[in-house]
């Protein structure tokens, strides 16, 4: 251990720390815990800033662990979507009954990005396993948390049985990767270009396992329930930052280590593409609720990142990047002002949010400038973001793709506009009243505001993307 | 500084300080006085370009300034005017301000309304000055958006239907453009080297005849959706119907010209040999919305209705000229969309005066409006006579040069297609004059009307600047006609030298 690896490994080591700061922390007998609250937002913050501070690449302990300025970038996205999730549950840490869950809250909850870091980071594919793991067994206690609630405590099951077959889908991928190539060490398999059948099957069970944390049809199943029963900070987590992890995980491996197997996952990638894009269209069409709305349009939004992967070149890595980086803003941001209203009210279906313009003007902008993100209007980010993952798709001539894409675009504005159109056009005698935010989620909503009305106009973030991608 | 960027400060500042504004009194103000700016700039623009012109200045686009945005996708953010696009600004420009004058009682959420209108208008102005595709792209949508809010909130009738079916059809319009736009650029270098979204680079190259064939019906559905291409013309109706005045205004006036302006710079001029090989489907389409819009007027009851059919049929004329592919014919389709920008603009602004007075818009429960609001009436009948096609005014000079155009084709064909299309004249004739015997002349049908006022200053403001210039085409064509015709040569040189 000397200095340089410490530096290359500092989001990790201080992670650490915060896990084990949250341990003691959590010893204290004080009722109030607004001072640890605030002090691990502060904490997490400069962690997120010290991310971005320059690193040195690395293959440490016999390339087990692989830094380079790639995945640098991935995990700095990841934090960012942290932070923004850790400042928004505020409001519901702070609610009564709650307050004594806030140590177990943080703890799992940086365990999990603890894991994160190892899926994108690993330079093995037992090392990415075993992140895979760490990253999802903490998830489903918190799909649990509202342990009073039914609900919440069958999301907690479901979500727990879904990972334990998807593992067990990976895990039967990876013994036959073993068993083609002799070997998990990802610099060793690069090397070898051999494709068999068995070597395509090892493959697509891969991608099927990754698939499951995704959440792309037909391995969708689990994620509208566990969606609508999870604690609303536990939703947002998993809409982005766990499907974030997943699908650089995804990403790394493919362009990095198939990429001499391209034209099969290409294949898989366009047929997935498609079935997410239109299954999750047809579903979030009749969606009352918000949170089950937001599942489904989560999956149609993992089927558009798959339009990405259909371009097996480093444009389709970047696009897909960028547009991971925008729809997570955009969807922090749709899960912010949901938070605010089911803090105060425990209202989430789109009828409660008639009228909600009317007294909640800034709220219901950042709505509508965020569900138009996601909807892929200009001027906004999403726009951008959905026309290079286009551009991605097309520069490999997959016109009818493309076609179907943007077609499933047009359909998934029409639900979007029904959000809009509650908030803005249908009446309501009882509106939800005037809602205070609290600093923590007035940053929160900063961060997601500036992202998603500045990051189309400044060609900067896409080319620094560009740029990490080589 | 490039004069063409002032066109999008303008309406963007405008925007930002009505934001800030107090009470709806200042929200009029500053946006009368942002979109007054707006119209002299746009006056400014078209003398400008003459003075460059006149100064020997021969390029294709004047005022190009272009700046890198996306290296990588080589998009650029390019800006350029020809004499085409300086008329569809001046167009946009006169209709922005009639519009605002023609809104001035909008009183709920007035604040919200006028950010949205301008921000329309920004839409329109960009997409008029680009000449990148991923640019024009972008504002095309960044029109479209705002009237879902406009119709929405501040529309009548069935509105939420209304806009959603319209922002939905037009979206999926876009949709369709969208892959047609990606299949130009992904075929703008040929022989390889760099890929290009500039559409006067694109003109340069010859793209593969299979890509021609298989991006042209995407891009020139795309825009024909907008253009009110039958039979994706059904958004029109209703959308219109349902929308407040100053919407239907600048969605019947400058948006749909967004359709056929699209159709003719980036599908015909960029996939020419497509437009000669697929052109005969598109006539045939255009001439059955020429003959079925005008139809749909005569059976139509509802002023706002019959309006948006003769849209439809209007607008159908134009795809018909541009389909022809000779100067005279296409001179008359960029008139056309001038002159019918400013007459269905002013029509708009009419039935929403007289509905704000007699709270109907059916004719048949009105009558005798020229005895007690003689203003708005004589208007009207000027607007009526206009869309006809009297001599003197505006779509006089429109119709007559493109079914002059139209007839230089000698081949049976396109000779069936433009009596077809020549019969429509005397449907609109039909119910323009209906409308106009029920409507203004004859007995009063109800007492309650006696006590109407006629238009206020505003009202009056509104229509005379939308008059004027229909007179002024009608009277003095020419500077227009020039002012087309020069770019015309050259790009109908393009698609018919191939």
């Amino acid at each position: 251990m000397n200095w340089s690896v410490i530096s290359s490994m500092r989001l990790e080591v201080l992670l650490t720390l915060m896990i084990l700061y949250q341990l003691i922390a959590d010893l204290s007998e004080k009722e109030n815990k607004r001072s640890v609250i605030n002090f691990t937002i502060f904490f997490f913050a400069v962690i997120t800033i010290i991310g971005w501070l320059p690193s040195t690449n690395a293959n440490l302990f016999g390339s087990m662990y692989i830094q380079d300025e790639l995945r640098v970038l991935l995990k700095n996205i990841l934090n960012i979507s942290t932070l923004i999730v850790l400042l928004q549950s505020t409001g519901w840490l702070n609610k009564s009954g709650n307050q004594s869950k806030t140590g177990a809250f943080y703890l799992l909850i940086f365990s999990t990005l603890m894991g994160m870091y190892f899926m994108i980071s690993g330079g093995d594919f037992l090392m990415l396993y075993l992140g895979l793991e760490l990253a999802t067994l903490p998830l489903t206690i918190l799909a649990a948390f509202d342990k009073g609630i039914r609900r919440s405590a069958e999301a907690g099951i479901k979500l727990l049985m879904s990972s334990a077959v998807s593992s067990a889908v990976l895990l039967f991928g990876l013994s036959l990767m073993y068993g083609v190539y002799g070997t998990l060490h990802f610099s060793e398999m690069a090397l070898l270009t051999d494709v068999s059948t068995v070597s395509i099957v090892a493959l697509i069970f891969f991608i099927a396992g990754l698939g499951f944390k995704l959440s792309l049809v037909p391995f969708h199943l689990w994620t509208a329930d566990v969606y609508e029963g999870a604690p609303l900070p536990i939703t947002s987590y998993f809409s982005v930052v766990s499907k974030g992890a997943a699908l650089f995980t995804l990403m790394l491996v493919l362009y990095r280590i198939f990429g001499n197997q391209s034209k099969e996952w290409t294949l898989s990638a366009y047929f997935l593409a498609i079935s997410s894009m239109v299954i999750g269209n047809l579903f979030a069409l009749r969606q009352k609720n918000l949170k089950r709305f937001m599942a489904f349009s989560s999956i149609t939004q993992a089927g558009f990142m798959m339009l990405g992967f259909v371009n097996s070149d480093a444009l389709g890595m970047t696009t897909v990047i960028y547009f991971m980086l925008i729809y997570s803003l955009s969807n922090l941001a749709v899960f912010g002002v949901l938070s605010i209203v089911t803090n105060a009210t425990g209202k989430e279906s789109m009828d409660d949010f008639n009228g909600f313009y009317a007294t909640n003007p800034r709220l219901s902008l950042v709505l509508l400038l965020a569900l138009f993100s996601l909807a892929g209007i200009p001027p906004v980010a999403g726009f951008f973001g959905k026309f290079f993952l286009f551009t991605a798709a097309a520069s490999k001539g997959m016109y009818v793709l493309v076609f179907i894409a943007v077609i499933n675009a047009t359909v998934s504005l029409y639900y979007y506009l029904l959000v809009v159109k509650a908030m803005f056009m249908n009446k309501n005698e009882t509106p939800i009243p005037y809602l205070f935010s609290s600093w923590q989620e007035k940053a929160a909503f900063s961060i997601c505001f500036a992202g998603i009305v500045l990051i189309g106009f400044f060609s900067l973030v896409y080319n620094y993307v560009q740029y990490t991608v080589g | 500084m490039n004069p063409l960027l002032l066109l999008l400060l303008i309406p963007l500042i405008t925007a930002a300080c009505i934001a800030l504004a107090k009470d709806t009194k200042q929200v009029r103000l500053v946006s009368a006085i942002g979109m007054s700016v707006q119209l002299l700039l746009a006056i400014a623009l078209l003398f400008l370009f003459y003075k460059e012109r006149n100064g020997g200045n021969t390029e294709d686009m004047l005022f190009v300034s272009s700046t890198m945005w996306y290296e990588s996708f080589n998009i650029q953010l390019k800006f350029g005017v020809d004499g085409i696009s300086v008329s569809m600004i001046l167009l946009t420009a006169i209709v922005t301000f009639a519009g605002i004058f023609a809104s001035w009682q909008v009183e709920s959420l007035s604040k919200e309304f006028f950010i949205s209108l301008v921000i329309l208008a920004t839409g329109v102005f960009g997409f008029f000055i680009s000449l990148d595709l991923f640019t024009m792209f972008l504002f095309y949508e960044m029109a479209v958006i705002p009237m879902y809010l406009l119709i929405g909130i501040w529309g009548s009738g069935p509105k939420e239907y209304s806009a959603m079916k319209l922002t939905l059809m037009l979206m999926g319009g876009s949709a369709l453009l969208l892959v047609g736009l990606l299949g130009i650029y992904m075929n703008s270098a040929p022989d390889g080297g760099q890929l290009t979204f500039d559409l006067t680079e694109i003109a340069k190259v010859h793209i593969p005849l299979a890509a021609q064939l298989f991006f042209f019906p995407f891009t020139f559905i795309g825009f024909g959706i907008l253009g009110a291409l039958f039979p994706f013309h059904t958004w029109s109706p209703d959308g219109h119907a349902s929308a407040p005045t100053a919407v239907s205004m600048l969605h019947a006036g400058v948006l749909m010209k967004l359709g056929g302006y699209g159709c003719f710079r980036v599908a015909m001029y960029l996939l020419p040999e497509a437009a000669h090989e697929l052109a005969w489907i598109f006539i045939i389409l255009t001439s059955i919305s020429v003959v079925y819009g005008a139809f749909g007027a005569i059976w139509q009851k509802d002023l706002k209705y019959i309006n948006a059919y003769s849209s439809v049929s209007h607008c159908g004329l134009v795809l018909f000229a541009l389909l022809m592919m000779n100067e005279t014919a296409t001179t008359g389709a960029i008139l056309q969309m001038i002159s019918h920008g400013l007459m269905t603009a002013l029509f708009f602004a009419l039935i929403g005066m007289i509905y704000g007075r007699t709270h109907t818009r059916m004719i048949n429960e009105m009558g005798g409006l020229m005895k007690v609001i003689p203003f708005l009436s004589v208007v009207y009948v000027i607007a009526g006579l206009a869309s006809l096609g009297l001599p003197g005014l505006s779509g006089f000079v429109a119709e007559m040069t493109i079914f002059v155009g139209s007839f230089q084709h000698t081949d049976t064909f396109h000779r069936v297609a433009t009596i077809v299309a020549c019969s429509s004249i005397v449907i609109t004739a039909v119910y323009i004059l209906r409308v106009v015997g029920t409507l203004l002349l004859g007995p009063i049908t109800n007492n309650h009307y006696l006590e109407l006022k006629d238009a206020q200053w505003f009202e009056k403001l509104s229509t005379v600047t939308l008059v004027s210039a229909i007179a002024i085409i009608g009277l003095t064509p020419f500077w227009l006609s020039d002012l087309i015709r020069e770019p015309l040569a050259h790009m109908i040189q393009n698609l018919t030298n191939l």
